[in-house]
């Protein structure tokens, strides 16, 4: 009978070659050590450049493999490069959706139990039902964009950025509308939950946005999807909509928890912003194709910014509705605008489009 | 608690259904921009899919959160309690090979719900299969952790440390290759709902994901238990969608015939892939032979045969679809009276120097606990595992060059496993040239269900087999240590073999680069389309007749 000790299996009962070697060795972590994300990140994804020895092994009809760099313009000398700043993986995933709908679920139960609700302007509510509740629809389309959007990156890291940008954008859609289901009560009929659709489909002020957010939903390259949504309509749309309208006139109307609805969204872009900003400007700035992909860039932004553009002068009359006037809409405007312009210099296309306003 | 805030505050809330009512409602049908559907298929929709679960993401995060919060907690336990000083070195070295495959068909699976989504229309399913979506990042990483954890705490992290890499390079890891591509290519609604949710999910994650904890939990692996049961609770949720939606599939009549194909498909390739793998790992990984458990054949049974066959598929027949009742009972056959699981482990073994991992030679016990469980499975096999057993020791030739009467065998083109039931290989002609396959029904699948045409009706979307799909071809006429360099397979040292067919601890009897020079890899289906039409009758001929193994 071998001893306890003889036949252990743990680490280091036995030296022999490579008993030590304990960490994931097929790839250059960015840092000096690797971090768990990349860990359970980097090269899940094969790519027939580095380890994939037989290649793609089924295709598209057309012979187009299960991943191929064709689904994007803009290329790159090396896919693998780009790590998320934010570092998501599964379990800080959770993590921070279940605190953003912890805090926002108290926040509503609370503001309920002290009678908030019933204590917001009438006005306000009106606003709330048509404009903000016309919103979620936007907020909607960009995560049903991204959704589909995380299908054709070619690592594992573009994709997982892509992807839970979908999910962030799609509970913050849930969240308006739940949010709005759970206050309607306390407002004894005051509140229509099937305004917000009207207006988003019929309403004028919203028509140029439905029409950018469709476009973009129309664009089957993944990454002009994530280029257009977090370097163009959030910043001119819908951060606009949300710190520059919402959380600004909410409180002076009697409202404190719309704001923490919306706040927990602005945490979500700053999140999304950085990745993608991190992302392009690696493909602005690639040593082989950054020109390319610096003219393609400059493309896009000459289709959806005008666009954008168009479509928040549109809503500009939203900004007059309130009974207490917020800053002017072209203060928000203007900030928006600033943004975008801060965006394109990160990612070093300031000579490009740094001139709009 | 038995008094909620809700409670004391008496506020009203929506019901679930209510709730996922306006949920459905966030979408639209875009009147500005028409979405391209970027991944084609040639099925029709009449209706939208129904959610029958109704879910929301409020819900759904804290919920997983909860479910994290188990696995982990359970990952610092057996640290705790020590589970490395006791757990079985053969159950953890098989797991270089299937948590270096698994977590790719989660990724895919993922993915496969971008694709999902863009083509079934209507709202109502996509908090379905944007849960799915996330819980498939779940399973990726959490997967990638575990594995990272036996790399941090196992004896022999070797293999584990090159895990990605390997699975780019591995003849075995290209079968999960097949597996996992397949959800996200060819016709979208193939790939997605009836490749992925209808047969993977619903028939097959158990064998996955419950019978695989139960043998790790045999052989003192408390880990792996925690995660996957965790995974498998995602399942449900899985399985759901793929039903609704294979529900808003079926009430187009002209989609009939493609489900008939793609079931079929999906089923066959489902079980060669996957009883392959699992049915491996689960007999030949484990050191717990007590003869009153399951063996891998009567878990089938219970699963594959009643809970799936039975009361899932024979079910769609009411609406009008043809089940192929045969391939069932074909599948069931190959396990129970041809010996599919023991032929691939067996094959494994046989490939040992070019594995990211070690195979322990089986003792008398286990040999007995075979011969209980599958009567008569000393004759056939015993003498390979005593010769294997024998032959591991550093200076015999690897067992595949020794003489023992084995012959290497040919590939299927389809799903990848060798062509190891002898008397069923077929072989064909696609486009002009030759292929050899394990059964008809792969035959079947490449020749006819990945075309253009299917039964006389255009499939434009299908899917194709591509790529040097055939692992022996890349290495045709190369010697076996430069193929195990070229793999990568090769400790820090530049000579001691990651792969070893024994679970010695000790250098003196690692292999190395030098025992295993001088051997010459050849791809069988090469040398077959080589030969002169006679010469390669003879061989089929010879081939489907099979080998007698005698001991060395
Ligand atoms: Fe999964
Ligand atoms: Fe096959």
């Amino acid at each position: 009978m071998a001893t306890v000790e003889e036949r252990s299996a743990e680490a280091g009962a036995r030296k022999f070659p490579d008993w030590d070697s304990r960490r994931y060795r097929y790839y250059q972590p960015i840092g000096r050590k690797a971090t768990l994300y990349e860990d359970v990140t980097v090269d899940v994804q094969p790519d027939p450049d580095r380890y994939l020895l037989q290649g793609w092994i089924i295709s598209f009809a057309d012979g187009t493999p299960a991943y191929s760099p064709t689904r994007t313009r803009l290329k790159s000398s090396d896919w693998h490069a780009y790590r998320a700043p934010d570092e998501e993986w599964e379990r800080p995933h959770y993590q921070r959706q279940s605190a953003i709908v912890r805090m926002i679920q108290q926040a509503v139960a609370n503001g309920r139990a002290q009678g908030a609700v019933s204590r917001f302007d009438r006005d306000w509510v009106h606003i709330l039902q048509n404009h903000f509740s016309a919103s979620k629809h936007a907020e909607y389309g960009m995560g049903i964009a991204l959704m589909s959007g995380q299908r054709d990156g070619m690592t594992q890291m573009i994709n997982n950025s892509i992807l839970v940008n979908a999910s962030y954008k799609l509970r913050y859609a849930q969240d308006i509308t739940l949010y709005l289901a759970d206050i309607a009560p306390d407002l004894n009929g005051a509140l229509d939950e099937a305004q917000g659709k009207e207006h988003w489909m019929n309403d004028e002020l919203w028509q140029p946005t439905r029409a950018l957010v469709e476009t973009v939903l129309a664009a089957t390259d993944h990454l002009e999807q994530y280029f257009a949504i977090n370097i163009v309509v959030e910043p001119m749309i819908l951060e606009l909509f949300r710190s520059g309208f919402i959380a600004q006139a909410a409180a002076l109307h009697g409202d404190f928890l719309t704001p923490t609805v919306v706040s927990a969204a602005e945490a979500d872009y700053t999140r999304n912003m950085v990745n993608t900003v991190t992302l392009m400007r690696l493909m602005a700035k690639d040593p082989v194709h950054g020109t390319h992909n610096q003219g393609v860039m400059a493309e896009w932004l000459d289709h959806y910014l005008p666009l954008a553009q168009n479509a928040a002068q549109h809503l500009q009359p939203i900004w007059s509705l309130p009974r207490m006037k917020v800053h002017g809409f072209q203060d928000a405007y203007q900030t928006a605008v600033s943004r975008v312009n801060t965006l394109l210099a990160e990612i070093g296309l300031d000579g490009n489009g740094g001139e709009n306003s | 608690m038995a008094t909620s805030l809700s409670k004391i505050t008496a506020q009203r809330g929506i019901s679930l259904a209510e709730a996922t009512r306006r949920i459905a409602d966030l979408g639209w049908l875009p009147t500005y921009a028409q979405q391209a559907l970027k991944y084609p298929t040639d099925y029709k929709f009449v209706k939208a899919p129904r959610d029958p679960m109704k879910q929301v993401l409020r819900s759904y995060f804290p919920m997983q959160e909860e479910k994290d919060n188990r696995v982990y907690g359970a990952l610092d336990a057996g640290l705790r309690g020590n589970m490395f000083r006791s757990v079985e070195p053969r159950w953890i070295e098989w797991m270089k090979l299937f948590l270096a495959i698994i977590p790719f068909p989660e990724i895919s699976a993922a993915r496969s719900m971008a694709i999902e989504a863009n083509v079934v229309p209507g709202h109502d399913l996509r908090t379905g299969y944007t849960m799915q979506m996330v819980d498939e990042l779940r399973h990726s990483t959490i997967q990638m952790n575990l594995k990272k954890w036996y790399m941090e705490n196992y004896i022999d992290p070797s293999g584990f440390d090159i895990t990605e890499a390997a699975f780019g390079k591995c003849y075995a890891t290209t079968i999960g290759r097949q597996f996992g591509e397949g959800f996200i290519t060819g016709d979208a609604i193939t790939a997605t709902n009836i490749y992925l949710q209808v047969v993977a999910e619903t028939a097959f994650t158990n064998t996955l994901f419950v019978a695989m904890p139960s043998e790790a939990a045999r052989n003192g692996d408390y880990a792996l238990p925690t995660v996957f049961l965790s995974v498998q609770s995602d399942e449900s949720r899985h399985i759901g969608n793929g039903h609704s939606t294979l529900m808003a599939v079926l009430n187009e009549p002209d989609n009939h015939l493609l489900l008939e194909r793609d079931i079929r498909y999906a089923f066959w390739q489902n079980h060669a892939i996957v009883d392959a793998a699992i049915g491996t790992i689960i007999e030949y990984g484990t050191k717990d032979r007590r003869k009153d458990k399951e063996s891998y054949a009567e878990l089938w049974q219970r699963w594959i045969f009643d809970d799936y066959y039975r009361s899932y598929l024979l079910p769609l027949e009411k609406y009008g679809l043809k089940i192929h009742h045969d391939d069932v009972q074909a599948a069931w056959d190959r396990i129970i009276k041809k010996d599919y699981v023991h032929y691939v482990a067996q094959f494994f073994s046989a490939g040992w120097p070019v594995n990211f991992w070690r195979i322990d030679p089986l003792d008398e016990r286990d040999f007995e606990w075979f011969e209980y469980k599958y009567p008569g499975w000393y004759k056939k096999f015993g003498a390979w595992w005593e010769n294997y057993r024998k032959l591991s020791k550093r200076g015999n030739p690897p067992i595949v060059w020794a003489d023992t009467g084995y012959v290497y065998p040919h590939r299927c083109w389809s799903c990848l496993v060798p062509c190891l039931i002898r008397e069923d290989m077929v072989v064909d002609e696609v486009d002009g040239q030759l292929y050899t396959y394990c059964s008809e029904q792969c035959r079947w699948t490449h020749k006819v269900a990945f075309a253009s045409e299917y039964e006389g009706r255009p499939t434009p979307a299908m899917g194709r087999f591509s790529g040097r799909r055939q692992w022996e071809e890349v290495y045709h006429g190369w010697d076996l240590a430069d193929v195990i360099k070229d793999l990568g397979f090769v400790r820090t040292d530049g000579r001691t073999l990651v792969p070893q067919p024994h679970l010695e601890f000790d250098e003196r009897e690692m292999w190395t680069l030098d025992d295993v020079r001088g051997y010459e890899l050849r791809s069988p289906l090469v040398d077959l389309r080589q030969m002169t039409p006679e010469d390669r009758e003879r061989h089929i001929a010879e081939y489907r007749k099979g080998f007698t193994v005698h001991k060395v």
